[in-house]
Order: C-alpha cells, then structure tokens, then sequence
C-alpha cells in the first residue's frame, strides 16, 4: 500500500509538535500577563471619586496624620472612611465656596452620606485585619505605596494572595519600627540592613509567620 | 447656610455600590478572558457566591434603608454594654455641674505619652506642636485658636480642656467621635505638660537633673525656654 502522507509532511508534523508547545506557553504568558496586568488588578488605576480628594494635599503638603481622618485602623479590622464631620471641621472655615467641595456641604447639609469609590478591596471570602498589621510594625506605605504622593488615590498591590504570602513568609523583609508606621515618608534602609533590623524586630515585636490557610479564610 | 453650627451627630461616608469592588468587576473582566481564551468549559464553573456574600461589611451600601447605609444607629436612648456613663468627672469634666481642676484617674509616664501621641495627631494641625496655635491649617487660612500659654488658659481648669474636645468650642469642631474619653483626658495632661515647658523655671528641676540642662544649654547659641527647643 503505498504511503498516505508524502515524505514532505514529516516537516508539518514536527512543526506541529513544536508550534503546540509554543502556543500552548504563549497562552499560558498571555493569560499570566493578562492577571497581572492593571486591566484586571485595578493596580495603579485612579479612581474618580466624588469628591476629587487628595492625599498628596492633605497627607503629604498639610502632614495631616492618617489616624485623624482614618480613625479606627488602630483598634478594628478596618481603616475606614471619615465622616462628612471630619472633613467639615477644617471646610466649614476654609475653601468654602470651592464648587469642588459642594458634594461635602451636600451632604453635611442633607445628611446624606458621601458615596466613595472603593480602591482596595478584597473578595468576601478573606479575612484582613489592619489593626494586628499596624500594632506590630507594617507601616501603611507598605501595601499603600507613596500615598502622600498621590492627588487620587489608587492601588499600590495586586492584593492577589501571593502578595499577602509573600510578606507572611518573611516578615522581616519588610516590617519597620512602631514609630514609623504612619509616616507617609518613610524610607525602608537597604535590603542588607533591612533584613538585620528586620530580624531584629521581629524578635522584639514577636512577629509570627502566619501562613495556615485559616488564618485568612475563616 | 451657617456651617459653624455644631453637630453632634456623625454622617458616616459609605463605599459606593458593589459593581465597583474589584472582585465584582474583575471577576466579569475574568469571564470575558476565559471566553477569549477559549476555554469555554471555565465559564460553567465561574460563580460569584463566595467573592461577593450576602452579608454587610463595614461601610458598605444597602437599598434596604432610605438613607443608604448598612450601619445603624441605636435607638435614641440605647445604652451599651460597657457605655454607661454615671462618672461625672470622667464623661463630662464637671463635678456637680461645676468644671473642675481634677483628673478622674491618676497621671502617670505611660499616660503622659499616650497624650502627646493623640495630641500630635489630633491637635498640632491647628494648635502646633507646642500649643502656640500656628499650627499648617491655620497658616493655610483657619482662624488661629489662642496660645495654649495665655494666662486665661494656663489658669483654666482641666476639666476646661476635656469640655472643650468633647463639645468643641467656637470655630472648633467636637472630638468626641475620634478620641475617646480616656484619651482626651491624657491630652489634658499632656497640654499641662507643653504649659509647664514653657514656664518652668530652673528650681523645679530635680538637683540631680541640673547638671544635664546647662550642658545642653550651653550646646545651644542663645538662652532659649526649655518650652521652645522642641
Ligand atoms: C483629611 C483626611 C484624610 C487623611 C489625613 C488621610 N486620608 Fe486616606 N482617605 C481619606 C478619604 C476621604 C478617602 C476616600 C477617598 C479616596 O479613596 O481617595 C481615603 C482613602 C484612603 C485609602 C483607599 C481606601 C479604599 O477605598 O480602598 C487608603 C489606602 C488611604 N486613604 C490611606 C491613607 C493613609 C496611609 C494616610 C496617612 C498617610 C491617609 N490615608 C490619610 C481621607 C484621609
Ligand atoms: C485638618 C484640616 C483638613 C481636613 C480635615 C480636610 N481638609 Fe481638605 N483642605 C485643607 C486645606 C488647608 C486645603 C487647602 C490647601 C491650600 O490652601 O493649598 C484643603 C483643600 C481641599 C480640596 C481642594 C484642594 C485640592 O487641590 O485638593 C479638596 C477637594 C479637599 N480639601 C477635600 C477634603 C475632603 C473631602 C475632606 C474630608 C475627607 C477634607 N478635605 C478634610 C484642610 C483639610
Ligand atoms: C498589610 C497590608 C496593609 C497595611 C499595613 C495597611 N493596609 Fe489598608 N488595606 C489593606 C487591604 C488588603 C485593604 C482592603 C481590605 C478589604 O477589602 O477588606 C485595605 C483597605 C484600606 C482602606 C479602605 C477602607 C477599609 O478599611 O477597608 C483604608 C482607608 C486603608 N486601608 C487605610 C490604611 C491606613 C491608614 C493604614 C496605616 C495605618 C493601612 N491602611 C495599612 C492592606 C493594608
Ligand atoms: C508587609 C507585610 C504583610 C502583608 C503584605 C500582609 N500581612 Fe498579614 N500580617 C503581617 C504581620 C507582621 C502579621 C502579624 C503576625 C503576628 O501575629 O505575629 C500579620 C497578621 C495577619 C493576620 C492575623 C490577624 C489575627 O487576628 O490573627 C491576618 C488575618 C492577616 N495578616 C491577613 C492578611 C491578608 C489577607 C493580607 C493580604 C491582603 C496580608 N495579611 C498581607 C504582615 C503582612
Ligand atoms: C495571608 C492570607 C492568606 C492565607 C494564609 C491564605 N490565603 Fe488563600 N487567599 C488570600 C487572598 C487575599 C485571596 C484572594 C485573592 C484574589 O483576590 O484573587 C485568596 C484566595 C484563595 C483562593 C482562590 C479562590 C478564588 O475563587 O479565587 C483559594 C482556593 C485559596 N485562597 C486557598 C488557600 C489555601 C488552601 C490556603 C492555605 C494553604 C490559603 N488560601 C491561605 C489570602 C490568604
Ligand atoms: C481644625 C483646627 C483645630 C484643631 C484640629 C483643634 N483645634 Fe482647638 N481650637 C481651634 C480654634 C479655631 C479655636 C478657637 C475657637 C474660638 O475661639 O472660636 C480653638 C480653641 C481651643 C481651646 C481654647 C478654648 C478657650 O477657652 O479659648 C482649646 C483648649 C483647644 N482648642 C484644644 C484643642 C485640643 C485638645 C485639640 C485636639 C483634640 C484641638 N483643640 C484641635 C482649632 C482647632
């Protein structure tokens, strides 16, 4: 019987193995890039808020502590937005007539409540904690980013949970001392020294490596 | 509208409607990748239950209730467990209706620390860091709040200060919502401490300290107060 496939194909099939292996990879990079990519990580994408708030302003230029507007990031699970009181006790003297800020009186006026746009946020099925994180020595600039340089505020991480590992594994990499944590300018030492205060800290604050997986989905 | 009327009650800010959590969206941006993707046999097993459950999380929005907000108030008249507030003194710097010079707990080192830290954050962006009242809000158009330093102030009860975080006074907002009442009294004691700095005399140092004070003083050009080499 003579040959169904002629001598020439030999080349097609070997092409065909390997351009299956490189479609197969390139697919693989291509969703991989894609994941990661700010389309689908909302990472570094500003958000336009109802009111153009900033930190780069309020944090940065005024040197306005995180605590005075995020109050309850030291005793609860969540950092929280502040009030319309808060914002009114330094606008109801000052840029008063700005068209920009009409939203605040709005709703200081109204009782309405000020609609922001989320920035961060995780799936309902993680638990996250801020409070534990501030109280042993992960300052804000960490997951934020250079927040008093931002005039919108945008996702500094991936927060996909290799991000969360990636410090639960070793904590000494990146924590900082207590009395550094709400500085917005803070500058991490080299990565040598960082890792020796790193250890050093960790030791001191007694810093676990939680990586059981109930610690976050409970 | 006056704005300088003072509110007492809080209007909470709320995060916007869910579609704009990430795990809402991305989680579509997922689906239209997998169809891209081809691999059409994901879509089935893609479900939001587990991202986005029904439950509350802090701020989060509700159609539920007119005013938009998954956070009640209690009842008017409620009381918490642990919120009763019978102690004259602690909750309201008064003692039989009368402001009186006394703190309602004893002030130690501990205390006094705790006050400057809620003092720096809470206090300096008006009153600065040494009570003045020249604080980066005021330097940006705010009405300056008088110095700390005046005799009127230095001469003021305690309890002044507490009633004054607590209620607010003038041009100044109510702190009540931000600092609890433990802590605005450890602000009252650390404000006594920067009034103190700033006209203490060199007898009310301990003997032994003396020495440490001239050697600093003589690092220093020319006779500063010890109130201003912060
Ligand atoms: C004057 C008040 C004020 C101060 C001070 C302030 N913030 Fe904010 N912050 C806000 C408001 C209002 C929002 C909501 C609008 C937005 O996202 O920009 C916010 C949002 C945020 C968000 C994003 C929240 C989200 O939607 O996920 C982060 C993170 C944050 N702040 C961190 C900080 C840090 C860190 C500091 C201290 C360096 C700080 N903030 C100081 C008022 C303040
Ligand atoms: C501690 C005082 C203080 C608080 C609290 C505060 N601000 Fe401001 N804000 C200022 C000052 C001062 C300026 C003007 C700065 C200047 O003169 O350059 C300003 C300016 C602004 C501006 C316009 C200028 C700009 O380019 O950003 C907006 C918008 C604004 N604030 C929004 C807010 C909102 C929303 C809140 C509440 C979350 C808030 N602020 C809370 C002090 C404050
Ligand atoms: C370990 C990383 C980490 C640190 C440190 C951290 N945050 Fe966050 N922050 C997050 C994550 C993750 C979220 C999203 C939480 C969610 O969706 O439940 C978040 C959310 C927020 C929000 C949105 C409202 C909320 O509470 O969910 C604000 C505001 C905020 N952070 C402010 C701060 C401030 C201020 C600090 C410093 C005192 C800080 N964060 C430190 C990771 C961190
Ligand atoms: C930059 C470092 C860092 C990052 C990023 C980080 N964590 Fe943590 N986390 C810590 C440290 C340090 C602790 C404290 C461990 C201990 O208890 O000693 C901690 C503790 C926790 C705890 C324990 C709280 C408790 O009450 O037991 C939870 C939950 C948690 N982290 C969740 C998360 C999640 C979810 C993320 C990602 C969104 C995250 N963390 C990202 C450093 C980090
Ligand atoms: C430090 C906190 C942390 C720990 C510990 C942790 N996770 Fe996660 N996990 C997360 C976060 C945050 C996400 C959400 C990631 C995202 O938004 O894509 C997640 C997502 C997941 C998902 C994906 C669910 C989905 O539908 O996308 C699975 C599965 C999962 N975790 C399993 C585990 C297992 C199994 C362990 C223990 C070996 C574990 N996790 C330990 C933080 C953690
Ligand atoms: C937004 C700016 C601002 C902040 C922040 C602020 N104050 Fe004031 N404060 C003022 C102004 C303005 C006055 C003067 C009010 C008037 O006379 O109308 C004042 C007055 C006072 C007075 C004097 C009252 C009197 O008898 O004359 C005291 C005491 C005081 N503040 C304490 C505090 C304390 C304690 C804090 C921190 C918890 C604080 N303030 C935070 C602006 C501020």
């Amino acid at each position: 019987m003579a040959q169904i496939f002629h001598r020439s194909t030999n080349f097609i099939s070997r092409l065909s193995i390997y351009g299956a292996v490189v479609i197969i990879g390139a697919l693989g990079y291509a969703l991989y890039a894609i994941a990661m990519s700010p389309w689908y990580t909302d990472q570094n994408v500003k958000r336009q808020q109802p009111v153009p708030f900033s930190h780069r302003h309020h944090a940065g230029e005024l040197g306005i502590d995180c605590r005075y507007c995020h109050t309850s990031v030291e005793k609860s699970s969540f950092a929280g937005v502040p009030p319309t009181q808060t914002c009114m006790t330094c606008h109801s003297q000052i840029w008063t007539n700005a068209s920009m800020l009409e939203p605040v009186r709005a709703s200081y006026r109204d009782d309405k409540s000020i609609e922001w746009i989320r920035v961060n946020a995780l799936p309902d099925f993680v638990y996250f904690d801020h409070s534990i994180h501030v109280a042993k020595g992960v300052g804000c600039t960490t997951c934020h980013g250079q927040i008093a340089e931002m005039p919108l505020t945008e996702r500094a991480g991936t927060l996909y949970m290799s991000w969360c590992l990636e410090c639960h594994r070793q904590p000494e990499k990146y924590v900082r001392p207590k009395s550094e944590v709400f500085n917005p300018y803070y500058e991490p030492p080299s990565a040598g020294e960082q890792l020796k205060m790193g250890k050093k800290l960790v030791a001191e604050y007694n810093i676990k490596s939680l990586q059981t997986c109930s610690t976050c989905h409970r | 509208m006056e704005y300088s009327k003072l509110r007492t009650d809080l209007i909470p800010g709320v995060f916007g409607a869910r579609g704009n959590t990430r795990s809402a969206r991305s989680l579509a941006r997922g689906v239209t990748v997998a169809c891209l993707g081809t691999v059409a046999l994901l879509l089935f097993g893609c479900r939001l239950d587990m991202h986005v459950q029904p439950k509350y999380l802090p701020y989060e929005p509700t159609d539920f209730f007119a005013d938009g907000r998954s956070e009640r108030q209690p009842v008017p008249g409620t009381v918490a467990r642990g919120q009763l507030r019978l102690d004259e003194l602690m909750f309201t710097g008064r003692e039989n209706g009368v402001v009186v010079d006394k703190f309602p707990f004893p002030i130690t080192r501990a205390d006094l620390d705790r006050g400057r830290e809620r003092y720096n954050v809470y206090c300096t962006p008006c009153h600065d860091y040494t009570g003045t009242g020249r604080g980066m809000i005021v330097q940006r158009g705010f009405p300056q709040p008088p110095s700390y330093h005046i005799q009127r102030l230095r001469d003021a009860p305690a309890g002044h200060f507490y009633e004054v975080m607590t209620n607010g006074f003038g041009a100044m907002y109510s702190y009540a919502a931000r600092v609890e009442p433990a802590d605005r009294w450890r602000i009252a004691a650390y404000i006594r401490v920067l009034q103190l700095a700033r006209n203490s005399k060199i007898d009310d140092v301990p003997e032994s300290e003396r020495g440490k004070l001239t050697q600093q003083s003589a690092q220093q050009p020319s006779g500063q107060s010890m109130g201003q080499s912060r």
